[in-house]
């Protein structure tokens, strides 16, 4: 499983068959197991990961440190559960250190992100401090290099 | 000036790379994606780098003794043992050199007098043959047999013996093949050997790249530590390839005249390299096997994608390649890789390159990530697909 789950990791577009002969598997087993898989909530889904920067489209990347006062009884996960819920969050970790919760949201605008920070998420009673870093550019993302690419340098055809 | 009366007649001679005209072209043309390359995809292993660079900052620049650091020596020594069950004396019988290369020349060179004959397996790696040329040997090519899985049989080599054969190349894991050579089948080979005056020179370059299976070296096997130079290096196990380093392993009388050549036409090899070598040795055990796996699974990918593509297919068993049969199209193996350049832009190798039995197939390497196969393999189908109609329509 954890090996079919590291390639998932690195491209999640393969077939079960193609999976398959590189496990050396059968196809209905690596069928069987990506169900497991996702039963289990090993994989919490598929998607693209795009280059937003690249695009033309509008798209604003922000990291909030946020500190809040836990809940006697339920701790962080009242409030977390409350800031997980608003769409425009991405990413929300419970964190060591600093602060207690990081957000990365993302929106249209640098407007709308404060919008969201001045409207939605500081008015929350156990929310003590907000700190809002902008993302300026994305140089690699889950493991992916954005900037820069990578180029083989190595001669086309070498005996 | 005359260059052509002024080149010596032997270097003349030398056959140049027959396809290198193409070669150039794949390298120049735009959106062309590459399955030839024969060297790793991964970088160094970043401890093996540090240890570079660390050297360099202690100002370790100077040369270093001719056959290399004594502590590398060492390690290559105690490497061989732990890895391979071969016995050397690091002082005596290991030479570092600049790549596996170097290790070819040097013992082709050392054992080889005009005249004599050296059986060279083939489809094989490029420069035993032109070397053997150059220094007036006799190389005595032996045809490896897709039905033989690509490995060299005793029948063969005993059918290739003459009274002149002075030495025999024996390139396993195979480029391009990919075949490998088991402890039955090199037995077999060293019944053959034992009790002649024929040496071998067993290029081990790929050693580290085996799949189901450990990989044997000949001069494991009783008998044969005596007859046999191991030529190995860190440029495919450890992706060192820009590096330059090798060594060969061997008998004492044999090693020393490789020093003394060596010690004429290069000093030594570079020495932050040999530095790096050392922590490469001590500490990328676990990096070693983590490429292994990668390639592994990616081999798994290519077979079935070759197959499933019409093309027979032998199974490798080392190396980072693919041999795939292409003959059922027509097609000489330089039209075929043409033709599939030209109209998708996809560059492999043909068989003919490693040797004239490599007609009929070609190599594929998979020094690639699987993105990047996936994409290769669409077009090739492509290509395959289009052949097939304009034959029946």
């Amino acid at each position: 499983m954890e090996r079919l789950l590291k390639i998932l990791e690195q491209n999640g577009r393969l077939s079960a068959e193609d999976l398959a002969a590189m496990l050396d598997r059968t196809p209905a087993e690596v069928a069987r197991q990506m169900d497991e898989a996702q039963r289990l909530g090993y994989v919490r889904g598929y998607r693209a990961l795009v280059d937003w920067e690249k695009t033309s489209a509008n798209h604003v990347e922000a990291v909030i440190e946020l500190r809040v006062s836990p809940k006697k009884n339920r701790g962080f996960d009242e409030i977390a559960s409350t800031i997980a819920a608003f769409d425009e969050v991405k990413t929300l970790l419970l964190m060591s250190g600093g602060y207690d919760l990081q957000l990365i949201i993302t929106g249209k605008s640098f407007q709308e992100i404060a919008l969201f920070v001045a409207k939605r998420l500081s008015p929350l009673d156990d929310v003590l401090s907000t700190a809002t870093h902008f993302v300026l550019r994305t140089y690699k993302k889950e493991g992916q290099v954005f900037a820069g690419e990578e180029i083989d340098e190595r001669e086309c055809t070498t005996l | 000036m005359n260059y052509d009366a002024l080149i010596a007649p032997r270097a003349a001679a030398m056959r140049p790379s027959g396809i290198r005209r193409f070669f150039d072209i794949a390298a120049e043309m735009e959106g062309c994606i590459s399955l030839g390359v024969g060297e790793p995809d991964f970088k160094t292993p970043w401890a093996i780098r540090e240890a570079g660079i660390r050297s360099l900052e202690r100002g370790r620049t100077q040369y270093t003794a001719n056959a290399g650091l004594k502590e590398l020596r060492a390690e290559i020594a105690h490497y061989l043992k732990r890895r391979f069950m071969l016995e050397y004396d690091p002082l005596h019988e290991v030479l570092v050199t600049v790549g596996g290369s170097e290790g070819i020349d040097l013992a082709l060179r050392t054992l080889v007098a005009p005249g004599d004959e050296v059986i060279i397996p083939e489809p094989s790696f490029v420069c035993y043959q032109p070397i053997t040329t150059l220094i007036g040997g006799v190389p005595v090519s032996v045809r490896l047999l897709a039905e033989n899985e690509f490995k060299l049989t005793a029948a063969q080599l005993k059918a290739a013996i003459t009274p002149k054969t002075k030495l025999l190349v024996l390139p396993f894991p195979g480029n391009p093949t990919g075949a490998v050579m088991e402890r039955a089948d090199l037995e077999a080979i060293a019944q053959v050997l034992r009790g002649t005056n024929i040496m071998v020179l067993s290029d081990e370059i790929y050693a580290e790249l085996t799949y189901g299976g450990r990989h044997v070296s000949i001069a494991s096997l009783p008998g044969m530590a005596e007859r046999t130079v191991v030529v190995n290096g860190f440029s495919k196990a450890y992706a060192m390839t820009g590096w330059r380093l090798g060594y060969a392993a061997g008998p004492e009388p044999v090693i020393r005249t490789m020093v003394k050549l060596h010690q004429n036409c290069i000093m030594c090899a570079p020495t932050t390299s040999q530095h790096a070598a050392i922590a490469a040795m001590r500490e990328c055990d676990d990096q070693i096997e983590l490429m292994r796996t990668e390639y592994d699974q990616r081999r798994r990918f290519v077979v079935k994608s070759l197959r499933g593509m019409g093309l027979a297919c032998f199974e490798p068993r080392g190396a980072f390649y693919a041999f795939p049969y292409i003959g059922g199209s027509g097609l000489s193996s330089e039209e075929f890789c043409e033709r599939l350049l030209y109209q998708k832009k996809v560059a492999i190798v043909p068989g003919t390159a490693f040797g004239e039995p490599g007609e009929g197939f070609a190599r594929i390497s998979y020094a690639y990530s699987i993105a990047h196969l996936q994409t290769a393999f669409a077009r090739m189908r492509e290509f395959l697909e289009e052949l097939e109609e304009t034959a029946h329509g």
